[in-house]
């Protein structure tokens, strides 16, 4: 099978990799690089456990042809944490028991991520709007959406402090 | 499987690569052509990308506007001449799906998707294919699409609603925000001297593809919403289709439930 040699910016650092043509990206990350962040859930692109930013834009790597992302910036929720301190949605997610089996935490955090870089001060239905593509099969809704609403506000005063 | 990717700079390549092997796909933002590799699809093991920039571009011309086949939902949500089309993308997926997804793969989605192609289709959408002199109608080309799955759209032009009122879009989902679709109904609706005058209603998950509604729109045409005018639509809701029985619906209860979401439509009702 043909190997394909790509090179993309993963979580802050040059990485290289060599996919197989047609592969998806979320095999590439977890099987090719070791990034077992993104989770497999149905390769439908309906439950969004393997959300990913590419070039900031939340995608779902299972659907995305990995060759595709060459040149670009892949985030994934194992580039959140800085060392030990973690991103102030990980953290709200802790603190407000917004994980039970953990399996879509990966996923709930890449697209809240991108809802609060690009929208700082979300609505409660803002939230529930941008974390629509995302299911949790524990239905732990609430606590996701109360965590994301926190971080939001931790974010914003740590910005005015 | 073993699957190859071929990368194109142009349309009329692809579209000749694609013309060349019985085993090609294009693929475009992936979540149709991705999901079915997923899947263990064995319909096809070649992927055909384009990368010509102008697929993705969005140009206003007088009273239509041409979308290319690459521009995504989310695309479609942020540009301002699309203002009309954004309460429609934004019914399809969620945020990643709309990031990926493009305006050209829906007109190829399977019934009950394809919402957006419903607007299209109110909308009088034209298809320009790769190859072809002429554009041809978007309800011309979706009778033929299962068909010829290899074909290559290279954009979609339509109509650009004169006001805000007289295109109206409703997805009937049983889950929200995210829901697949029970129906979906687009109405362009133009009033001149208070009666309509041209009008277009398309369903999605009323038949096989999205289609017209051509009884409603004869109903339609030369009166203006009042009771008498949106009373003969309904009674006209159904008349002509079939619709599908699916996880979601089936054709009986669709059949009844027309009428209610067509109404709420032509009442202009916040969804």
């Amino acid at each position: 099978m043909a190997r394909k040699p790509i090179e993309f910016r993963h979580n802050g650092r040059e990485q290289a990799a060599f996919v197989e043509e047609g592969a998806n990206l979320l095999d590439v990350l977890r099987r090719g690089i070791g990034d077992f962040a993104p989770k497999y859930g149905c390769g439908q692109g309906t439950c969004g456990c393997c959300t990913v930013l590419v070039d900031g834009a939340p995608h779902l790597a299972c659907l995305t042809l990995a060759e595709s992302v060459a040149g670009r910036v892949v985030e994934t929720a194992s580039g959140l944490a800085k060392g030990t301190e973690l991103h102030p949605l990980q953290q709200a997610f802790m603190d407000h028991f917004a994980a039970q089996c953990g399996y879509c935490t990966p996923g709930m955090l890449m697209a809240a991520k991108v809802l609060l870089d690009q929208n700082p001060a979300p609505s409660r239905l803002d939230v529930v709007e941008a974390l629509a593509g995302n299911i949790c099969r524990c239905t732990g809704y609430e606590p996701i959406i109360t965590a994301v609403l926190d971080a939001a506000s931790r974010l914003t005063g740590r910005r005015s402090a | 499987m073993p699957i190859s990717v071929k990368t194109c700079t142009g349309i009329e390549e692809a579209a000749r690569t694609l013309a060349g092997s019985r085993s090609a796909r294009l693929f475009g933002g992936g979540t149709l052509v991705m999901r079915a590799l997923n899947e263990g699809t064995q319909e096809f093991d070649t992927l055909v990308r384009v990368s010509d920039p102008a697929l993705r571009q969005v140009k206003p011309e007088g009273d239509r506007i041409t979308i290319g086949a690459a521009v995504t939902m989310a695309e479609v949500m942020a540009n301002r001449d699309l203002g009309f089309l954004a309460p429609v993308a934004r019914t399809i997926g969620g945020p990643a799906v709309r990031s990926a997804a493009t305006v050209g793969g829906n007109l190829f989605a399977a019934s009950p998707y394809g919402d957006v192609t419903v607007a299209l289709l109110a909308l009088d959408g034209m298809v320009t294919l790769a190859g072809a002199a002429r554009p041809v109608s978007l309800e011309d080309f979706l009778k033929v699409r299962d068909r010829e799955p290899r074909t290559v759209v290279a954009a979609v032009t339509i109509l650009r609603p004169r006001d805000a009122q007289a295109f109206r879009f409703r997805k009937v989902s049983r889950v929200k925000p995210k829901g697949i679709s029970v129906m979906s109904i687009a109405a362009y609706l133009p009033l001149s001297g208070g009666r309509i005058t041209g009008a277009r209603v398309a369903y999605g998950a009323m038949g096989p593809t999205p289609l017209r509604a051509k009884a409603v729109e004869r109903a339609l045409e030369g009166r203006s919403l009042d009771a008498a005018g949106i009373a003969a639509a309904l009674a006209a809701a159904t008349e002509g289709l079939d619709p599908p029985t699916d996880a979601l619906a089936s054709s009986w209860y669709r059949r009844e439930v027309a009428p209610v979401h067509l109404r709420r439509v032509l009442l202009d009702e916040a969804p």
